[in-house]
C-alpha cells in the first residue's frame, strides 16, 4: 500500500494525560508524528488533536481505530491533503542589517506574502503562514542570507466535508 | 464501623456528612458492592489502611505477599466471579509491581480496579520518596487512569473507574490517589457512573450486518465457529449453544473462550491455536464461511496470516470496533455485545444439520487421537505424563472444577485436555503469557468461587515466581488444590530448544528445590507422586481435602506439546509430531 500525508483529527475530553495515551499509540506501531498540535476545538470544553503522519492509509485506519477506543477520544478522522485545508506557521529571525542592504530579502517577504513580525536593533523577525512547501521555498530562498533561528508550528487543518461533533455530543448526552 | 448511608438514616438529616478522603475510599468501595480486596500496604496507602482496619466487619484485605499476586488474584476473582477485583498498593514499588498484572488484565480484557498511594501533592514532581509516576507508566496497560489530587474528587473518579472497567470490553483501570487527598475532608455523596460523554462502550448493533451475517450463514455449505471470550464476558454462552444447535456448525474455541459451552457438546470440536486440536486449525482453510465470535484474531491462534481461511468468508461479532479488520478481514463486521447481537441473529437463523462437514473433524479427531491423544492421556511409556494428569483431575473433580493455569507446556497440555462442564471455569493467562499467574490467581478465583473446586496447574518455574503466595494460602485457609508439574525444566522453552535450536538447552534445565518441604513450611498438606501407579490415589485425595493441598507430579523431563503450529507457519501446516 501506498504511502502518503495524512491528517488525523482527534476530538476529546480536555485532559492532562490523553496525550500520552494518544502518542503512546503511535509509538507502538512504530509510526512516526510529523506535526502535531492541539487547541481548543469550536466545541465549549472540547478539545482537538491534529496530528500529520507519512503512512499507509490501512495503518492510519488502525491507528484511529485504537485512537478512538479511548475513553476521553470523543471522535477521531482521517483525511489527505486534499480532503483539508491546512496551514503551518513559521518564524525566521534574520539579521537586521541584511534587511536594508539586501533588496532580494525585501523581494522575498513581498512575494511570499509574508509579514515582519518585529524589527530590533540587531534582528528582525518574519512570520509566513502557509503550506509546508510554500514554507519550505521561502527557507531555501532565505537560507543563502543566513538564517539566525528557524521555528515551524504543527499543522492545523480543518476538513473539507463535515465533521459532525456537535451532533455526535448530542446524541451521547440522550442516550 | 458504620457507613455514610447508615449514619444519614439514624441521624434522618440530609445535612452533609464530612469524611476523609480516605473513608471516602472505603464507602466508594462499599457502594460499588467490593467486599474483598487485595493488596499490601505502605506509607503512602496509610490512611486507608487505617480505615479499612476500622470496616473489617463489611470489607475483607487479603494481605498478598507480592503486589503482583494481589492484582492476579484480583483477575482470578473476577474472571470466575464476574464482578470487578479490587487491589492496592503503595506508591513508588508497590505501584510498579502493579503493571505486569495491570498489563495481563489489559490483553485478556479482565475488569480490575487498583488503587495506589502517591505522595502528597505539593511533592508531586520533585522525585520525593518513593514518588513514581505511575500514571504515565501504567498509562499502555490499562483501559483508563487517573490521579486523584483532592478529596473532592473522589467519589466521582472512582465511580468512574468501576463503570469503565465493566462495561463494554471490560479492562483494567488505575487510579493513583496523592497523601493529602487522602487526609482531606469532603462532603461524601455516591453516585454510581451510569455512562461517560466520550465513551461509547456498547456499539449500537446495526440490522444490516446482522442480516448480511445471517444470509452468509444460512447459505453456507461449511460452515464454521470460532468462539473466544468474548461470549463468556457478554454472557452469551446459551445464545451461542442455541446458534450451533440451530444451524448445526461445529464451533471451536481459543483458550480464552474455553468452558463457555460444554466440553462434551457434540458440535464443540475443540481448540484453535499453536498447540490447539488438528481438526479445528487445519479446517479452518477448509471451511467457506468462517463465524469469530468474540476472539480477536491472536497470532498464536492465527498462524501466519498471508494463509489464514483465505477461502472463508469471514464474519466477525466483536464489541471492540478496533478490532474489526485488524488482524483478518472481515466480510461482515457485526459490531456489538454478544448476547444481544446474536439474540438479533438468531431468528434470521435457518435450521441446519451440516453433519457431512462435520464428519471432517471427527476424521481429523480421529489422527489426532491416535497419533498424539492416545500416548498423551493413556501413556505406555514409563514415565508420567501431564496429560494423564489433567484426565485423573477430570475425572476426581467429575469435571467440576475451576481449572487455573500457569504458562508453559503444562497450560497446553491443560486447555487441552481439561473438560468443563460449566463457563468460566478455565482462568489462564492467554494474552500476555505470564508465568507467575496461576498461583495467586487461583486464589483469586477459589474466593469468587467458594463453593467451587479450584485446581491451579503450573510448572516447576511459573510456580516460582510467585510461590510466596503460599503464605496467603496458609493465612487464610484458602481451599485451593494446587498441582505443581515437574519436569525440572522450563519445558516450553526446552520444546522451542529441541526443535529450534538444536536442542541446546540453554538456561532452561532448573535445579529446584524440594517442593513439598516448601509446601509443608507453610502448613500446607502435601504429597509427591512419581509413579503411574499412586497417580490416581494422590489425586483423589487431594480432591477430597477440604483444606488446601499441594501436589508435586514429576513428570517426564523431555516431553513436547503437540500438535504445533510453528510460530509463523500456517494453520495448515500443524505438525503432529
Ligand atoms: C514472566 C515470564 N517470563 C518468561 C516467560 C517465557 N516462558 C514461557 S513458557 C516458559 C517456561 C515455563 O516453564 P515451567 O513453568 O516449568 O512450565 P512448563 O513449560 O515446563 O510446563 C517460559 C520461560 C513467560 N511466559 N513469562
Amino acid at each position: 500500500m501506498e504511502k502518503q500525508w495524512y491528517t488525523i483529527s482527534v476530538y476529546s475530553e480536555n485532559n492532562v494525560g490523553l496525550l500520552n495515551r494518544i502518542s503512546g499509540i503511535f509509538l507502538k506501531r512504530h509510526i512516526n508524528i510529523e506535526g502535531l498540535n492541539v487547541s481548543k476545538s469550536e466545541i465549549e470544553g472540547v478539545s482537538k488533536f491534529t496530528i500529520v503522519v507519512f503512512t499507509t492509509e490501512e495503518w492510519t485506519r488502525k491507528i484511529v481505530g485504537q485512537i478512538e477506543k479511548q475513553v476521553e477520544v470523543i471522535k477521531a478522522y482521517y483525511h489527505i491533503d486534499d480532503e483539508t485545508i491546512y496551514q503551518e506557521s513559521a518564524l525566521f529571525k534574520i539579521k537586521s542589517d541584511l534587511l536594508f542592504d539586501e533588496r532580494q530579502i525585501q523581494n522575498i517577504i513581498k512575494e511570499s506574502n509574508s509579514q515582519i513580525v518585529t524589527v530590533a536593533r540587531d534582528f528582525f523577525v518574519i512570520s509566513k503562514t502557509g503550506r509546508r512547501n510554500e514554507i519550505d521555498e521561502m527557507h531555501d530562498a532565505l537560507e543563502p542570507y543566513g538564517i539566525m533561528q528557524f521555528v515551524r508550528s504543527g499543522r492545523i487543518a480543518v476538513s473539507k466535508a463535515e465533521m459532525p461533533i456537535t451532533n455526535l455530543l448530542q446524541e451521547f448526552q440522550n442516550q | 464501623m458504620e457507613t455514610v448511608k447508615a449514619l444519614k438514616k439514624k441521624h434522618k438529616n440530609n445535612s452533609t456528612i464530612k469524611i476523609s478522603g480516605a473513608e471516602a475510599i472505603i464507602h466508594c468501595l462499599l457502594e460499588e458492592g467490593v467486599d474483598l480486596i487485595y493488596g499490601y500496604p505502605g506509607g503512602a496507602i496509610m490512611p486507608v489502611y487505617d480505615e479499612l482496619y476500622k470496616f473489617q466487619d463489611k470489607l475483607t484485605h487479603i494481605l498478598a505477599r507480592h503486589e503482583q499476586g494481589a492484582t492476579h488474584a484480583a483477575q482470578g476473582y473476577a474472571r470466575v466471579s464476574g464482578k470487578v477485583g479490587v487491589a492496592m498498593a503503595t506508591s513508588g514499588p508497590g505501584a510498579t509491581n502493579l503493571v505486569t498484572g495491570l498489563a495481563d488484565a489489559q490483553i485478556d480484557s479482565t475488569p480490575i480496579v487498583c488503587i495506589t498511594g502517591q505522595v502528597a501533592r505539593h511533592l508531586l514532581g520533585s522525585d520525593a520518596f518513593q514518588e513514581t509516576d505511575i500514571v504515565g507508566i501504567s498509562t499502555p496497560v490499562t483501559k483508563w487512569n487517573y490521579q486523584i489530587t483532592r478529596a473532592s474528587e473522589i467519589p466521582k473518579i472512582m465511580a468512574k473507574a468501576f463503570y469503565i472497567a465493566k462495561s463494554g470490553r471490560p479492562g483494567p483501570v488505575l487510579i493513583d490517589i496523592t497523601k493529602n487527598a487522602q487526609f482531606d475532608e469532603l462532603d461524601f455523596v455516591y453516585e454510581k457512573c451510569t455512562g461517560v460523554r466520550s465513551y461509547k462502550p456498547y456499539p449500537k448493533p446495526d440490522l444490516k450486518s446482522i442480516e448480511a451475517a445471517a444470509k452468509l450463514i444460512n447459505d453456507a455449505k461449511k460452515p464454521y465457529i470460532v468462539w473466544g471470550q468474548g461470549i463468556i464476558l457478554g454472557e452469551a454462552e446459551a445464545e451461542l449453544k442455541k446458534l450451533i444447535e440451530k444451524a448445526g456448525i461445529p464451533a471451536a474455541w481459543t483458550i480464552m473462550g474455553e468452558s463457555a459451552i460444554p466440553t462434551d457438546h457434540p458440535l464443540n470440536v475443540g481448540m484453535v491455536g499453536m498447540h490447539g486440536n488438528y481438526g479445528p486449525n487445519v479446517l479452518t482453510n477448509e471451511c467457506d464461511v468462517l463465524v469469530a465470535i468474540g476472539m480477536r484474531f491472536d497470532d498464536r491462534v492465527t498462524g501466519s496470516l498471508d494463509t489464514y481461511a483465505k477461502q472463508a468468508k469471514v464474519v466477525h461479532f466483536e464489541i471492540d470496533p478496533a478490532e474489526i479488520n485488524k488482524n483478518v478481514k472481515a466480510h461482515v463486521a457485526v459490531l456489538g455485545n454478544a448476547k444481544q447481537t446474536l439474540n438479533l441473529l438468531l431468528p434470521m437463523i435457518k435450521e441446519n444439520d451440516h453433519a457431512t462437514w462435520k464428519a471432517e473433524f471427527d476424521k481429523k479427531y480421529q489422527i489426532e487421537y491416535d497419533t498424539v491423544i492416545k500416548n498423551d492421556i493413556t501413556p505406555s511409556k514409563e514415565g508420567l505424563t501431564m496429560g494423564e494428569v489433567i484426565e485423573q483431575i477430570n475425572i476426581a473433580s467429575e469435571n467440576k472444577a475451576v481449572i487455573v493455569t500457569d504458562v508453559g507446556q503444562h497450560q497446553m497440555v491443560a486447555c487441552r485436555y481439561a473438560k468443563f462442564k460449566q463457563s468460566k471455569s478455565n482462568i489462564t493467562s492467554g494474552g500476555l503469557g505470564t508465568m507467575g499467574f496461576a498461583l495467586p490467581a487461583a486464589i483469586g478465583a477459589k474466593m469468587g468461587a467458594m463453593d467451587r473446586e479450584v485446581v491451579a496447574i503450573i510448572g516447576d518455574g511459573g510456580y516460582q515466581m510467585t510461590i510466596q503466595e503460599l503464605g496467603v494460602i496458609f493465612q487464610h485457609n484458602v481451599p485451593v488444590k494446587i498441582v505443581v508439574l515437574n519436569n525440572d525444566h522450563l519445558g516450553m522453552v526446552r520444546q522451542w530448544q529441541e526443535l529450534f535450536f538444536e536442542s541446546r538447552y540453554a538456561s532452561t534445565v532448573m535445579v529446584n528445590p524440594d517442593f513439598v518441604k516448601i509446601a509443608e513450611g507453610y502448613h500446607i498438606k502435601s504429597n509427591r507422586v512419581s509413579e503411574r501407579a499412586a497417580l490416581k490415589d494422590a489425586v483423589e485425595e487431594m480432591i477430597a481435602s477440604k483444606d488446601p493441598y499441594f501436589l508435586e507430579v514429576k513428570v517426564e523431563k523431555e516431553d513436547n506439546v503437540f500438535p504445533m503450529i510453528p510460530s509463523g507457519a500456517s494453520v495448515s501446516d500443524i505438525r503432529l509430531k
